[in-house]
């Protein structure tokens, strides 16, 4: 079993929902607390598992804004933990999912060094090292309904734009939404051979300004109305 | 890189306490210069092993959580800072076996001497050799990831130990011609590998922010970093120095590391120093340093692609190879994303 994320970037809007989910599962569960330096003064700062950039792709007019969202890979070839001088870094055998044992860290940062994909964080306040869990205290819990065994980014998505399962499964829904839609590895070239696959942006044609009909006088003027004057 | 003062002096000092180590074997095993006494060879190996402890106290300095540092020797199957960390455990006590008993017996030229002193030198090159191979092996960070970086870290170390041991010798008044003729040999060749090493990171890399993000149909910029200030990422990975600032730091190490030392112990060669050698190894201490300063700070984590930099300090990159060529400089403070708009 290779447990890991899909994610779409034609429909991800950007509105860092999987980022806050995540950041309010985690800092009560395995790996708590996700500690927060100046939360509510002028340089807010802390540990996040999952960050969220936005790219612009193409020159106007056949731009496209790029929601990135971000987290650990869960890589194949972990160098994060072939590194780990003491051993709290692994990668479980049953589901590839790859974790940091709190109890064993020493916070020296080389797992960091050795992540292409900036998915590790230091906890200044606990000296060790964070990462994404693929909430492994939410997925196997007998708990909670069958459908809420997902990680928390996933349940949270509004825009269906993350999907969550065994990518060694070749009939698995995210196995065959990456056949489809030509689903791909970020930086393949450095070989970590991650197991989150990311779905392209759909090609669309651009929107054609050309064939707009001239504005009116009266919409001219409240143009330039709007231009002059101040709010 | 971070260029954390704990890791700047960890790989300095004990690189050259090693460095002292292993040319000490070398001089006694070839009766170099007559071999050192027994009492300059304890006082030398005392040295190595000052410097090898300053280099091992500091390293425990950047560590987050220190209590369970002692962990640090489980991994040394898959781990180069494990097998570093083992390999310069185990120098100790043979080192120290080595200076006893040298020190008791006033020997330094039996089968014993020479076969501890030789044990003690080859954990010190192989200690080197991991120290090199922990920046090596990360495939995310181009400037290092060379068999340059040992390289450099083997030929830095040896020219340090001997220009340390030249200059003992000179202060001493000892015979010094061919252990001289050793210090300048080595810091001939680190300048030349250091040259090496300098040309080969000014060339462009492969990884970019398309191939970072798979975005491959046009021209990728980064509208939003998603953060209002600074990241765990970008403390640890954004720092970096401008062309012109690496020029200058490459001018003070080649001035202060390698021609300063290498001038004075040729000086010694005709007129007595006296307490003034003691400047050649100071002035090489601080040049190397600036060296290990600039090995930090040069180094560029494929991370910071997603932060849209680009290696900005590569004085031999080409414009249109940067991601922004265009864009001036950033500024030093992040704008939180609502003053922006």
């Amino acid at each position: 079993m290779r447990l890991g994320l899909v994610i779409d970037l034609d429909t991800c809007v950007g509105c860092h929902a999987c980022a806050t989910a995540c950041k309010e599962w985690n800092a009560s569960s395995i790996t708590a607390p996700l500690t927060d330096y100046d939360p509510y003064g002028q340089e807010p700062s802390g540990v996040w598992f999952n960050r969220v950039r936005h790219y612009e792709v193409g020159e106007y007019p056949n731009n496209k804004t790029i929601n990135f969202p971000m987290s650990c890979m869960h890589c194949e070839n972990a160098e994060c933990v072939t590194v780990c001088p003491t051993g709290a870094s692994y990668k479980r055998p049953e589901d590839g999912i790859v974790l940091v044992d709190q109890d064993k860290c020493m916070g020296c940062n080389y797992c960091s060094w050795a992540c292409p994909y900036g998915a590790r964080e230091l906890d200044h306040e606990s000296g060790t090292m964070k990462k994404c869990t693929l909430c492994v205290d939410r997925i196997y819990d007998q708990e909670l309904p069958v459908e809420e065994r997902q990680p928390a980014c996933v349940l949270a998505c509004p825009a269906h734009a993350r999907l969550f399962g065994d990518l060694d499964d070749a009939e698995s829904t995210v196995s065959r939404t990456v056949r489809d839609r030509g689903g791909y590895a970020l930086m393949p070239e450095l070989n970590y051979n991650p197991t989150n696959q990311y779905l392209p942006p759909r090609v669309r044609p651009a929107i054609a300004t050309n064939d707009l009909a001239r504005p009116s006088l009266a919409r001219k003027v409240k143009e330039w109305v709007n231009r002059v004057v101040e709010r | 890189m971070n260029p954390s003062l704990a890791v700047i002096f960890l790989t300095l000092f004990s690189g050259s306490g090693f460095g002292l180590m292993a040319i000490v074997a070398l001089v006694n095993d070839f009766h170099i210069d007559g071999g050192l006494s027994p009492l300059r060879t304890v006082v030398a190996v005392v040295l190595a092993l000052i410097l090898v402890t300053i280099g091992m106290v500091s390293s425990t300095a950047h560590l987050a959580n220190p209590k369970n540092a002692w962990r640090a020797f489980t991994r040394w199957r898959t781990s180069w800072l494990a097998r570093e960390g083992v390999f310069a455990v185990l120098f100790y006590p043979v080192a120290i076996t080595y200076l006893g008993w040298v020190f008791f017996t006033n020997k330094d030229q039996d089968s014993v001497a020479l076969v501890l002193g030789n044990a003690s030198a080859v954990l010190a090159l192989v200690t080197i050799f991991c120290q090199g191979m922990i920046y090596a092996c990360l495939r995310t960070i181009r400037q290092w990831h060379t068999p340059l970086v040992p390289a450099n870290f083997y030929v830095l170390g040896l020219a340090l130990g001997a220009t340390l041991l030249a200059s003992i010798r000179l202060m001493l008044a000892g015979p010094d011609r061919t252990l001289i003729g050793i210090a300048l040999s080595f810091l001939l060749a680190a300048a030349i590998m250091k040259a090496i090493y300098y040309f080969w990171i000014g060339r462009p890399s492969g990884t970019t922010l398309q191939t970072a993000t798979g975005l491959s149909r046009g021209k990728v910029r980064l509208l939003d970093q998603g953060h209002t200030f600074g990241t765990f990422l970008t403390r640890e990975f954004s720092n970096s120095i401008t062309p012109i600032a690496a020029v200058r730091f490459k001018v003070v190490v080649y001035v202060v590391g390698f021609m300063i030392p290498a001038g004075l112990l040729a000086l010694g060669l005709y007129e007595p120093l006296g307490i003034l050698a003691i400047l050649a190894p100071l002035s090489a201490f601080i040049g190397i340093g600036v060296e290990r300063y600039l090995f930090f700070v040069e180094a560029q984590h494929v991370v910071n692609l997603y932060h849209g930099r680009a290696p900005a300090s590569m004085p031999m990159m080409h414009p249109n190879l940067r991601a922004n060529p265009t864009a001036e400089q950033p500024p030093r403070r992040l704008v939180p994303s609502y003053q922006k708009r």
